[in-house]
């Protein structure tokens, strides 16, 4: 899978470091993902991805360094703002709206995008133009026949479907996918990954994931993250090649058997 | 001054020891007991009575009191409060309150609505005087007898917690339960005597302090704020949050009431509400839950 | 309904119009006005003219309505727990009083002062529950509303402190109708103005902002990421609900002639949410049937047990909580009344 990716940086960390109490979450690290990016993040448990994104999307504030979106220095834009901009994210575990159907979910988050969000005079979703777009990702994301299901009685699988159609719904210039298959059964994981690969190309994306058949399926680029801190960076090829790497991963069966990829 | 000073630390103290098994079933269960006050009204009522209709000296009663809030709690957290650990809060905070409304009736209904009070031994009612004015230091027997009592409690929990065996379970239970029960503690049972020690020390301080907090129907729900103080402003995550946070609050109440009559209830709860502003995990709180 | 999509490249485009009314109508569901609700505000406001001697109690019963709304909308809708909404209830109470007394016995202007004073404490109380866990809201909602009963007992020079205000004289609403002994008048006069705020309430709940709230209650953490304001939401619907509860406490006021220091108490906040309990959070509805049955409740308890009444509310409390409302709302379902009903019209031999 070849994506044009020039070479304009849509987001970047810069020398970025967290510290909690006497522990290093993340060390100096510096991350370039470029515009229409196919890039994951990897690295064994306990390396820091998941703070990593928490970082980026304003969740936690670093200790230091630098964040920028879209060339704007964001490091101290507030979560919801860096949403505004463009800076989507998806969630390990589903953060979803129990209460409510993938109907009016979706509603809530498209009408927020069509600045509909804050109305108070007029009942949600009235005007064809958010209804059009939600109906276009319920199909998308084939939630329409579950759409007046409550969240909290749906399927794992489609609950994960609906957490990367939220994601989708922000309108995203830039996605932060979280481990997007975890957990889900292996009847439906391919409905997922059939998903993540026909996402829009001008959507870059940093893929968090420990299923190195999706990653080397889908980036073109590769970052490794040890103990907080960058290890390396390349092509899956060279990634999948490199003796640090897979001294990292004791599981080296993963990572010979893409050393053709 | 320094009297002011010593009442207030006998307070904190008795706060503490009222307070302490609230903060740890806050922690270890993680459930908002509103009904904590009525244990130590219990201990109070339990002293009264022994007092008043056995004759038993003070110092029998104490243990008395520990021992009958002791057993109680242990009964109702088997069959009541367990089911609700894992409900959202509101419920717990609404159980809770329905159980202090239970207490504060049926104390008024079995022991009529006025305060009651206890003799003190002769022995506690000496006052023992030191130094020189401005600088006299006052100190009622009765609430240098409260004090000792309470460091000794205090020092007990502490040795409990860190040297024994019970101890650690009870740090690893509060620190996550499931992973806990993973490692064969028996969390549960870990539960059940936390919140029958809790119940009971509450009933001691209740029973101890008869006489700086006066036992009466409303008991519960007057005193509440204060234990509520201490935990939410100590934090659950120690032993010494809580000591440091009630004994804060003693020398505040104490102190505010002293010098600032008109408006010493304000004193309390503004400093509560700016300090859990300014930290909402609480003063002295280590987790940021 | 229509399988076009699937087959027309055209419908790939652009969902059909029938499927998008299809979602309409199910948005709308919860904004739809039904049969049901004009025949409960009809009734509702017919009851002073079919129970004229139980006046007062149909008042107190709206103005109770409406303060367990403003509650359900912070703590159904938008999930911060509160115990000391009394705070704004009773500000409203006070200032309503004071207004009258002092100033103007108008009563719509009343209402006017009251809502805003409440308004503003629950702008400036607001800014406290934004942050911190459930324990720190409980504790700093309830020491603002300790804060508000002291303040009410010191200044006695203004409040009357326990004694309470006494005295005070209303005139007629909006310059026609005379508060009579009887209450009549008092009546419609809660009535009217707790249906008008409802109206506007569910208005507010049905529209967008109205499921930020919701949104913010289930998952507060993914509201923000996807890009709600969580604090100014907070802060608007804290300091609507505080206005709403001020509309309250100024009806009470207004209606009873009286305030007295018991509107701050803890007791009420209870009360308040023991209402909540048996009505059910996060529905219009809940407030309103809870505060129905709770005062109904409360006026039979006391004439049995006038000083045990605690007990009771508090052994409600607890079977509610265990058994979980749930279960006991199971029993007053359409389909468990109606199997009911079913079952005594086959016995009397009636034919359907």
């Amino acid at each position: 899978m070849n994506f044009a990716v020039n070479d304009k940086t849509v987001l970047s960390a810069q020398a970025l470091v967290k510290t909690f109490g006497g522990i290093q979450a993340t060390q100096n690290v510096n991350l370039d993902i470029k515009a229409g990016a196919r890039h994951a993040l990897i690295g064994p448990n306990g390396a820091g991805k998941t703070t990593l994104i928490n970082l980026l999307t304003g969740v936690l504030n670093p200790t230091s360094g630098r964040i920028e979106l879209l060339g704007e220095d964001i490091s101290e834009l507030s979560p919801h703002l860096r949403v505004k901009r463009g800076l989507v994210r998806t969630f390990q575990i589903n953060q979803l709206f129990d209460s409510l159907t993938p109907l009016e979910t979706l509603s809530v988050v498209v009408s927020q995008q069509f600045g509909e969000g804050s109305v108070w005079y007029k009942t949600m979703g009235l005007s064809n133009q958010i209804l059009e777009r939600v109906a276009q990702l319920l199909e998308q994301f084939r939630l329409t026949d579950v759409m007046n299901t409550q969240t909290s009685k749906m399927s794992y699988g489609r609950r994960r479907l609906l957490e990367m159609a939220i994601a989708l719904a922000c309108q995203p210039k830039v996605l932060l996918l979280d481990e997007p298959v975890a957990g889900v059964p292996t009847g439906e994981r391919d409905e997922l990954l059939a998903t993540v690969a026909a996402l829009p190309a001008d959507v870059s994306i940093l893929l968090i994931e420990h299923d190195m058949d999706l990653v080397f399926n889908f980036a073109n680029r590769m970052t490794v993250l040890v103990n907080g801190a960058v290890l390396t960076e390349g092509t899956p090829e060279q990634i999948a090649n490199d003796p640090q790497v897979k001294a990292v991963y004791l599981g080296q069966t993963q990572i010979e058997g893409h050393t053709h990829a | 001054m320094l009297t002011i000073l010593f009442d207030g630390l006998a307070y904190g103290m008795l706060l503490f020891v009222l307070a302490v098994g609230l903060a740890v079933t806050l922690g270890l269960m993680n459930f908002i007991n509103l009904a904590h006050g009525a244990f130590a009204m219990l201990g109070g009522y339990t002293t009264v009575l022994l007092m008043q209709r056995l004759g038993a000296p003070f110092l029998i009663c104490l243990p008395c009191a520990f021992l009958v809030c002791a057993v109680l709690g242990a009964v109702l957290e088997r069959t009541l409060y367990r089911p609700l650990y894992s409900r959202p809060h509101l419920d717990q905070v609404l159980f809770s309150i329905g159980l202090a409304f239970m207490s504060v009736a049926s104390a008024d209904y079995l022991m009529g609505s006025g305060q009651q009070n206890i003799q003190l031994p002769q022995w506690l009612k000496g006052r023992t005087e030191l130094g020189e004015d401005p600088w006299t230091l006052g100190m009622g027997h009765y609430r240098l007898f409260i004090v000792l009592i309470c460091a000794v409690l205090t020092v007990i929990l502490q040795l409990t917690l860190s040297k024994t065996r019970f101890g650690s379970q009870l740090r690893a239970s509060v620190d996550d339960p499931v992973v806990a029960s993973g490692l064969g503690i028996n969390v549960n049972k870990v539960f059940l005597l936390t919140f029958a020690v809790g119940s009971g020390l509450a009933g001691l301080g209740g029973a101890l302090g008869a006489e700086v907090l006066p036992i009466d129907p409303n008991f519960p729900l007057k005193y509440m704020i204060y234990f509520l103080i201490v935990v939410s402003v100590g934090g659950t995550s120690s032993i010494t949050g809580p000591l440091l946070a009630a004994l804060l609050l003693g020398v505040a109440d104490v102190a505010g009431k002293y010098y600032v009559p008109k408006l010493g209830g304000f004193i309390v709860y503004s400093l509560m509400i700016v300090i859990l502003l300014w930290r909402p995990q609480g003063l002295f709180s280590r987790s940021t839950k | 309904m229509m399988g076009e999509q699937k087959n027309s490249q055209l419908n790939k485009i652009q969902a059909p119009q029938a499927q998008l009314e299809l979602m309409r109508i199910s948005l709308q569901r919860g904004s739809k006005i039904k049969a049901q609700e004009i025949i409960f505000w009809v009734l509702a406001l017919t009851t002073p003219l079919l129970l004229p001697s139980h006046a007062m109690m149909i008042s107190e019963i709206a103005i109770t309505a409406l303060f367990a709304l403003s509650l359900d909308l912070v703590l159904g809708y938008s999930g911060i727990v509160s115990l000391g909404h009394a705070a704004f209830f009773g500000s409203g109470v006070y200032s309503a009083a004071l207004f009258a007394k002092y100033f103007l016995i108008d009563p719509t202007l009343g209402l006017l002062v009251c809502a805003t004073v409440a308004g503003l404490l629950g702008f400036i109380c607001s800014f406290t529950v934004l942050r911190g866990s459930d324990l720190t809201r409980l504790m700093v909602t309830l020491g603002v509303a300790l804060i508000m009963l002291e303040l009410a007992n010191q200044m006695d020079w203004l409040t009357g402190g326990s004694d309470g205000l006494q005295g005070v004289l209303m005139g007629p609403v909006l310059g026609q109708f005379n508060f009579d002994l009887q209450g009549r008048t008092a009546a419609w006069y809660s009535l009217v103005v707790a249906l008008v705020v409802f109206c506007f309430v569910r208005m507010l709940v049905n529209s967008s902002w109205g499921y930020t709230l919701r949104v913010i209650r289930d998952n507060r953490l993914r509201a923000m990421a996807i890009g709600v304001p969580v604090s100014k939401i907070l802060i608007s619907v804290y300091t609507f609900a505080a206005c709403v509860a001020g509309l309250a406490g100024g009806l009470l006021a207004q209606t009873t002639g009286f305030a007295s220091l018991d509107v701050f108490g803890f007791d009420r906040s209870a009360d308040l949410m023991l209402m909540l309990v048996i009505g059910g959070v996060g529905w219009l509805y809940g407030g309103i049937a809870g505060a129905i049955i709770f005062k109904i409740l409360q006026s039979e308890l006391s004439a049995v047990t006038p000083q045990y009444w605690m007990f009771w509310i508090g052994l409600l409390l607890i079977v509610l909580v265990s058994v979980g409302r749930e279960k006991i709302k199971g029993w007053f379902t359409r389909e468990y009344l109606v199997s009911l009903l079913t079952a005594s019209t086959n016995k009397s031999g009636g034919a359907r």
